[in-house]
């Protein structure tokens, strides 16, 4: 097939080279979509906390991370998180440190619009319950948002899946880094490309099937 | 940690300080080779957005047109395609598969094939962006223009796209500001943009955090430049009365 040879692949190459980069990948989104949600959530309270002290700083904090290329955010946490701890780290431990700090910039915008899309009422209910501001968060409204958010949520999962690939420019071994080893050491770099995008496909369009779903069910109950 | 910012006016080969930051001749110093950089993230951009628009206009027409299952699929194909893979693993089978694969692209330079890697990624975004733009519209419209016996090509050009673009010019803002984020994965293929340039530059004058501040200077700077740009145009385009932001087309 247009001259090129995918006899190389075997279950040993696999279980040598793609499966390692494949967990990583897994485990980095997977850690980075809990840390994000979780440091999101904090940044969405702040910014709608209503105090300025609160505001500011959140407010710099995301729209600066938004407006920069994640790669160049990967160079600078690789470059600052050892000169700050004083030891050097591997690029992994930076990529997850990386990926959850940026991350929750993104997070914390879907959790914002997901807290102002409850009804006011809602709010003064809670409170006319004689509810603090954190049992009306931690039992009327956040439950909601993260209904109301949750297809957003995993979408952005994906999209966070496939960013994992971009630890490539501080040499972390995710599952782009795998192909494309395999492929360095059998002189098919193309066939391995190839089989990466294949992979990638499978796997972010069936999650994004499944996320459809989820979306369809919510809509109907609501 | 003292910063210090003379190493911009470093000369790239002697890694002398030139006291104008700027010299004659065929050397350049750091900051020159900077903006070159930037030069080049600028051009991928643009003419990335320009490919994303065009091809992103066509595959989102064709997913709205009526009785036409076959182009339907193949705008919807298209989108699940270009969403499902990492632009990183796109821009690799352009530069590295593409060329092998089809003799005529051998010969084809890297910077067109990082432009049609970005520009068709971002081709698939538009067209959903583009698609929910049109499907906003109420039914109404497009049946006023059928019953003025407007043909398909026409009541889409005079009756449902300019109201269609309207509506999606915020996330259209948006992709524009992400492409330039996005260009960045151009360093992998060898482009001297800005990101290849904090890694190389980076490394050569052993002052990253300098050269580091200097790129992201320039990013913040490219895309409030083009958020601005979109407002705008966003305030040109309007249509006193039509609301178009998020009220999915209500009049």
């Amino acid at each position: 097939m247009l001259n090129l040879d995918f006899s190389f692949y075997s279950w040993s190459l696999i279980n040598d080279f793609i499966l390692k980069g494949l967990y990583f990948s897994i485990f980095l989104t997977a850690v980075a979509t809990l840390g994000g949600v979780f440091f999101g959530t904090l940044l969405a309270l702040m910014r709608l906390s209503g105090k300025k002290w609160l505001e500011m700083p959140a407010a710099i904090y995301v729209n600066g991370m938004r407006s920069i290329p994640l790669l160049m955010v990967l160079l600078w946490f690789f470059l600052l998180v050892p000169m700050i701890i004083g030891r050097p780290i591997g690029a992994e431990y930076s990529a997850i440190i990386t990926f959850i700090a940026f991350e929750a910039a993104y997070f914390s915008e879907i959790m914002r619009a997901g807290i102002q899309s409850i009804p006011r009422g809602q709010v003064f209910a809670g409170q006319a319950m004689g509810m603090t501001y954190g049992q009306n968060m931690k039992l009327v409204i956040l439950p909601q948002a993260f209904r109301n958010m949750l297809p957003v949520l995993l979408t952005q999962t994906i999209i966070l899946f496939q960013d994992t690939s971009l630890v490539y420019i501080i040499t972390a071994y995710d599952l782009l880094k795998g192909f494309e080893t395999a492929g360095k050491n059998f002189g098919r770099p193309e066939e391995a490309y190839l089989l990466a995008a294949v992979v990638y496909f499978v796997i972010c369009f069936s999650l994004s099937y499944v996320v459809k779903r989820i979306h369809k069910k919510i809509a109907i109950i609501r | 940690m003292a910063l210090d910012f003379s190493v911009f006016c470093q000369d790239t080969l002697t890694n002398e300080v030139v006291k104008t930051c700027f010299e004659r001749g065929p050397d350049q110093t750091y900051l020159q080779w900077m903006l070159g950089a930037w030069g080049w993230t600028v051009a991928v951009s643009l003419t990335s957005l320009l490919v994303a628009l065009v091809v992103g206009s066509i595959i989102g027409t064709l997913r709205t047109l009526p009785d036409r299952p076959g182009w339907v699929r193949f705008g919807n194909a298209w989108v699940e395609l270009f969403r499902n893979v990492p632009l990183l693993v796109q821009v690799f089978l352009w530069y590295f598969v593409v060329p092998k694969v089809i003799p005529a692209m051998r010969d084809v330079p890297p910077f067109v094939l990082v432009v049609c890697a970005l520009g068709l990624f971002t081709s698939a975004r538009v067209a959903e962006q583009l698609r929910s733009g049109i499907q906003a519209l109420p039914r109404g419209q497009r049946y006023a223009g059928m019953a003025m016996g407007l043909t398909t090509p026409q009541y889409y050009r005079y009756v449902l796209l300019p109201m269609a673009y309207r509506i999606i010019l915020p996330p259209l803002t948006s992709e524009s500001m992400n492409i330039f984020k996005n260009s960045s994965v151009a360093f992998a293929v060898s482009i001297s943009e800005l990101t290849q340039f904090a890694l190389q530059g980076g490394e050569e004058t052993s002052r990253p955090i300098e050269i580091y501040i200097g790129v992201t200077m320039l990013y913040v700077i490219s895309a409030l430049v083009i958020n601005r740009i979109m407002a705008f145009i966003e305030k040109k385009t309007r249509v006193p009365g039509f609301v178009a932001a998020g009220t999915g087309g209500g009049h």
